[in-house]
């Protein structure tokens, strides 16, 4: 089996001997969905087939979209949701405690070998766990909820290796912000990336997330790194299981030498991505001395437990400028109350920052948080579209956690370095 | 006479379908398909309308309401060079045919915005009917064509299950 992809697809399908093209039908280890794109749109679909979950030990619920629930049509979103989870007696529903990527990981339900959709198109995260994981709209995901399998055309894989160490204050996010500079969004081609090299190996699995994670803006099916111990480590703590033979999938190739890409993550600096696509990103040296109003900690991409010690590391003891407001959202419950008992959340708070829920927050655009007609915002969130977090006025610019704290602290956006430094 | 609606732009999920109002109903969320780039598109597009793009259509989000508001608008199939994965799979389940072109044959002057068409969907066929040009786009693989024939993933999966239950019955 000559890719990472390949093996998980051939395990899935039970097909031996596949090939980059082949359409297979795979049988889903786990579907995830979420309280927008789930119950409220596969109930309807699933009455009318006339079917129920084809296992419910392998769906899981999560509510991160309509959180908080401010108004009646919200609120009867997460009625229905809840409805429907006891009617399907789900027992892995998570309710309000933060956003699906981190949650799914954090309660153990990823790990090496799995085949798993979400309906979510940040489902690549669950890649950085040596699962195949993508994601998928609300009718496919009925279709997988009615029969508990999907076809996929076996991909190719693209190997982007980053060699050395990154700098201090360079992070995953700055690398996926490069990998979007240099290749753009339609990079992945829908096909597999996978990650590997020394700079990947160093990073937690938090910090790996966001790189599988922004395998979405690359426009890629999966987001994959092959598993090694910092892996198993993560699950073993999160109380998951760690299948027995996990070390078949430490497979790290590339489809062709086409398809391969080099970086050198020592000579990377901190990047910004300009509105209103990720892949209009520089060295945040280029952005210097450019104004913002919000300073924005949040999402499933860069509001972890990680990000939130990032930007606490440049907060503490400092003050954000006048005229710039920081909200931070933290993105799971658990990260949240781990944060607050190692004296994060306070350094935070010290710093001027604003909270709100463990949800999707403003990075959707789907609440009454959002940005206001001509609103600057420099965000650690994935996504910059024109519109997307609020006005279409409004401007969004991507950073990551450390780049997004300096910035707030300086009141213009600056190279986190030079506040590192002072 | 159905219409081609062209687009220079990147035409992302959050543009056809914004989130603030993805809380809404169909018709609610339909009303504000594109207008962050184009107000007037949603109130004039019409039946049988044709949706063509530069590459990468579809990117960003897995909500299918970006596909779903299309095809309640009346826009009867959506071309591009190239489209994100998740919206291509996901306007053929919901019977919305997408169909590849060549990036080069964007250049051609007849693809103009506003231009009357005809489509042939069994022949994978755009008209521009001004010019009495025929473009003959990549066909869909045969089991995708199926699907969107059928309708869609759902009108697809109850023929699979009726299928399945009368061949039960037979044994």
């Amino acid at each position: 089996m000559k890719t990472l992809a390949h093996k998980l697809i051939s395990v899935a399908s039970g097909v031996p001997s596949i090939a980059t093209g082949d359409i297979v039908i795979c049988n889903v280890d786990l579907a995830m969905i979420h309280d927008s794109g789930g119950p409220r749109r596969v109930k309807p679909i699933l009455e009318r087939l006339n079917r129920s979950v084809w296992d419910k030990d392998k769906v899981v619920v999560v509510t991160d979209h309509y959180v908080p629930a401010t108004n009646a049509e919200t609120q009867a979103i997460q009625a229905l949701t809840k409805e429907w989870v006891r009617e399907q007696d789900i027992e892995k529903f998570y309710d309000e405690q933060g956003i699906c990527h981190v949650v799914l990981p954090e309660r153990g339900h990823l790990s090496p070998g799995k085949f798993c959709v979400g309906g979510d198109s940040h489902s690549p995260t669950g890649g950085a766990f040596g699962a195949y994981m993508f994601g998928i709209g609300a009718t496919e995901m009925a279709g997988v909820l009615a029969t508990g399998t999907i076809w996929i055309k076996v991909p190719e894989t693209i190997l982007i290796r980053w060699h050395n160490q990154l700098s201090p204050f360079v992070t995953a996010k700055d690398m996926m912000l490069a990998t979007c500079r240099k290749i753009g969004m339609g990079g992945g081609r829908y096909q597999a990336i996978q990650f590997a090299g020394d700079a990947v190996r160093q990073l937690g699995m938090q910090d790996r997330m966001t790189l599988s994670n922004m395998a979405a803006e690359l426009g890629a099916q999966a987001g994959l790194i092959a598993p090694d111990e910092t892996t198993i480590d993560y699950i073993h703590k999160a109380g998951g299981i760690v299948p027995e033979d996990w070390r078949s999938y430490q497979i790290e190739a590339a489809e062709t030498d086409d398809n391969l890409l080099s970086f050198d993550a020592a000579a990377l600096a901190p990047q910004i991505a300009a509105p209103h696509s990720p892949a209009n990103a520089d060295d945040a040296e280029a952005f210097k001395n450019t104004r913002f109003d919000l300073a924005y900690i949040g999402a499933c991409t860069g509001a972890k437990y990680v990000d939130l010690v990032a930007a606490a590391s440049l907060l503490r003891g400092r003050r954000i400028a006048k005229g710039v407001t920081l909200k931070v959202a933290p993105a799971s419950l658990n990260d949240q109350k781990r944060a607050e008992e190692e004296g994060i959340m306070q350094i935070l708070q010290d710093a001027g920052a604003e909270f709100l829920g463990n949800s999707c927050g403003i990075c959707a655009g789907y609440g009454d948080d959002r940005l206001s007609e001509n609103q600057v915002c420099l965000s650690s969130t994935a996504r910059n579209f024109k519109g997307r977090m609020g006005a279409a006025s409004s401007a969004v610019y991507l950073a990551s956690p450390y780049t997004v704290a300096a910035s707030a602290i300086a009141g213009t956006m600056i190279d986190p370095r030079y506040v590192a430094e002072e | 006479m159905p219409r081609l609606w062209r687009f220079s732009e990147l035409i992302d999920t959050d543009v056809l379908a914004p989130g603030f109002y993805m809380k809404s109903p169909l018709p609610e969320l339909a009303s504000h398909c594109l207008e962050a780039i184009r107000p007037d598109f949603a109130s004039t597009a019409g039946q049988g309308d044709i949706m063509l793009s530069g590459p990468n259509m579809g990117v960003g989000s897995s909500r299918e309401q970006a596909a779903e508001v299309l095809k309640y608008l009346g826009v009867e199939a959506i071309i591009a060079p190239s489209f994100a994965g998740i919206f291509y799979r996901n306007a053929i389940n919901l019977g919305l045919p997408a169909f590849t072109i060549p990036e080069a044959s964007l250049e051609m002057p007849e693809l103009e915005d506003g231009a009357e068409v005809r489509f042939d969907l069994d022949a994978a066929e755009l008209t521009l009917v001004e010019h009495d040009i025929t473009i003959t786009l990549e066909p869909l693989p045969a089991f995708l064509k199926e699907m969107v024939l059928d309708g869609g993933l759902v009108p697809h999966l109850e023929k699979r299950f009726a299928n399945a239950a009368a061949e039960k019955d037979i044994i």
